[in-house]
């Protein structure tokens, strides 16, 4: 293999590895503190077209950014509230809200730009290519940090631990799993905002085309551990930047690299090559005892 | 009054997600009112409205049982989707490669190909479930994916017609046509896709039904569902109830395959399914995991499936994507029904 090839796929790894990294750096969040996350999927597109379609009006891919972080928070808000005040169960909630932004983009996309799903295209100088990489990439010690050294991220374990031992100690459970929650929304947005205005130059339909569940694999790939997260982020975007070089090129088909993510999802759960743990609480409500 | 319960809540969950929409058709720049009026009332003409209601419902009532067998197990199939995907291929391989075979054997043979296929797809992740502690929800949304890649891989380099610019395979053989209801009702056209398959999705909801509530199998899959350490105290293998009952679901989301293959494109078309198998847990959800409810269900998602169309056609603004929307609001209000219960109970209580 060339050099040149070497260098090409590796970078085409880290770009590959971002809304992949973000979005599971998200679910992170979400699943440490009890709450499931499946809903990463929408969440990634709700942030994309948000940021598609702000950036668009304002010109400003930065207010674009925002905007997606704002929409992605709403969303995961309102996955938090079915959760955590009416206690639905986690997985349908998720479910809904990945159908919901399924439909919403193209919903409003129909009526802003009289389009079937897809938003117009932006400027060049409209995108922001690098900063979600950076940010990405950069928020790994972040979390491992914040996880780990601080008062919110133990109070989060705690939470997702035994939140009947955390709510003794005095953490309010309810309002630590709301934070967490919209937090990973922030951040699988953001995750989708790089594929709309960073990536490429506008939103598709269904453009995140899985990569929430892929996160989610790689989030359980790596025991629900920033930097074992990022590792899987890191493999599943290389194997999707060898799958894209080899198109046409060799005669293995794409579809066997395509299943590699979601094989070893399932290996590693069935615990074939070490066990992934999750959290003890989660999925599960609390309730709070009087 | 837990029967009124069970009525009430669905309805006001679709009633809730109606009015959300139409805020949202509002907010588009169209009319909630006309938009309503297309989408329900393209559904309900005769024969098309009603013949294309009936075959977009097949399918659901297929995956709404799925998913609530499932659901009575204590598990949630949100694998129906590669299930049927994967059976469906399945379908489609013995359609082509025993072409030559009497439509006696070969329609047989087809079911059954679409049975164990999508039953085994299913299987596979009760086996991780009950033998490794694998939580069944990531493990079925993984090999949705898998089941995709695998049939879109084998239509690609294997089964693909030479030139052809759609990924689907070659036709199966004429025997294995499953005939369309033209053939029973008179005067309804053959154009409308609507199979014997919707007529199997009847008998399935009263086979499930009979299973559940009239088996020892059935009553065990239930107890392990309400109350899996009590079950398994009773005496009940909960490990093998699992497995059956993802089975079980596979295989019914499996069907499909029938009615999509034998009785509709007679071929497998690479991404046939629109989403059949989220539908089914939406179906499932309003239904109340139970044999009646989910027809009802797949009734009304059906209607609204058909009626998209002319909403996509008719409105200035509003796409058919409105019922993906409609469908994911209706999820959310049955998932959080304490949303309703205060203010419900007390109608039931009155009454």
């Amino acid at each position: 293999m060339s050099e040149i090839l070497v260098v090409s796929l590796f970078f085409s790894m880290i770009r590959l590895a971002t809304p992949l990294l973000l979005a599971a750096l998200g679910g992170l969040f979400s699943e440490r503190s009890g709450v499931i996350n499946i809903a990463l999927e929408g969440l990634m597109l709700a942030g994309a077209f948000t940021a598609a379609t702000v950036t668009h009006y304002t010109g400003s891919p930065w207010i674009g950014l925002i905007a997606a972080i704002l929409a992605g928070s709403l969303v995961a808000l309102i996955h938090g509230v079915a959760c955590i005040q009416f206690k639905a169960d986690q997985v349908v909630s998720g479910t809904a809200i990945n159908l919901l932004f399924l439909g919403v983009p193209a919903l409003l996309s129909g009526a802003l730009f009289a389009s079937t799903g897809a938003t117009p295209q932006l400027r060049q100088d409209q995108l922001i290519p690098n900063v979600p990489i950076v940010l990405a990439f950069g928020l790994v010690p972040v979390v491992w940090y914040v996880l780990g050294r601080t008062r919110f991220g133990l109070r989060l374990r705690a939470v997702g631990e035994n939140p009947e031992a955390a709510d003794t100690a005095g953490v309010d459970v309810t309002r630590v799993r709301y934070l967490a929650v919209m937090l990973s929304g922030a951040l699988a947005a953001i995750g989708g905002a790089y594929l709309s205005i960073g990536q490429s130059s506008l939103f598709a339909r269904n453009m995140s085309a899985g990569r929430g569940f892929i996160a989610l694999a790689a989030l359980i790939f790596g025991k629900w551990k920033p930097v074992p997260t990022m590792l899987a982020c890191l493999f599943f975007g290389l194997a999707e930047a060898v799958s894209i070089q080899m198109q046409g090129v060799s005669r293995i088909p794409v579809q066997f690299i395509q299943i590699i993510p979601y094989v070893l999802t399932i290996v590693v759960l069935a615990g074939f090559i070490g066990h992934s743990r999750p959290p003890r609480a989660l999925g599960l409500p609390y309730q709070k005892k009087r | 009054m837990k029967s009124i319960r069970e009525i009430l809540f669905p309805l006001a969950a679709v009633a809730a997600a109606f009015l959300v929409g139409a805020v949202l058709i509002l907010a588009v720049g169209d009319s909630p009112v006309r938009t309503y009026e297309l989408l329900i009332g393209s559904a309900l003409t005769w024969p098309d409205g009603i013949g294309y209601t009936l075959f977009y419902a097949t399918p659901l009532i297929f995956t709404g049982l799925a998913v609530a067998v499932a659901f009575r197990c204590g598990l949630l199939n949100i694998g129906a989707e590669g299930q049927l995907y994967i059976a469906a291929f399945a379908t489609a391989w013995v359609g082509i490669t025993f072409a030559g075979l009497p439509a006696l054997l070969l329609v047989p043979l087809c079911f059954l190909a679409a049975l164990l296929t999508g039953g085994f797809w299913g299987a596979v992740p009760g086996v991780l479930k009950a033998r490794f502690g694998a939580h069944e929800v990531i493990t079925t949304i993984m090999m949705n994916f898998i089941a995709i890649a695998i049939a879109s891989y084998f239509t690609q380099y294997h089964y693909k017609p030479p030139g052809d610019a759609l990924l689907e395979t070659v036709p199966i053989g004429e025997n294995a046509h499953i005939p369309r209801m033209a053939s029973f009702i008179p005067g309804f056209p053959e154009r409308i896709p609507l199979n014997v398959a919707f007529l199997l999705a009847l008998v399935a909801c009263l086979l499930v039904y009979l299973f559940l509530w009239r088996t020892r199998w059935g009553y065990e899959i239930r107890a392990t569902g309400a109350n899996a350490a009590a079950a398994q105290y009773g005496g009940i293998a909960t490990g093998r109830q699992i497995v059956l009952a993802m089975a079980i679901s596979g295989a019914l989301a499996g069907m499909v395959g029938v009615n999509e293959v034998l009785g509709y494109r007679y071929r497998y078309y690479d991404s046939f399914s629109s989403g059949y198998g989220f539908t089914g847990i939406a179906v499932a959800l309003l239904g109340r995991n139970h044999p009646v409810g989910v027809i009802l269900a797949s009734l009304l998602f059906g209607a609204l499936l058909r009626g998209g169309l002319f909403v996509d056609i008719f409105t200035e603004h509003v796409s058919k994507d409105l019922v993906v929307v409609l469908q994911g609001i209706i999820i959310l209000f049955v998932a959080a029904e304490a949303l309703f219960r205060g203010s419900f109970v007390k109608v039931g209580r009155r009454a």
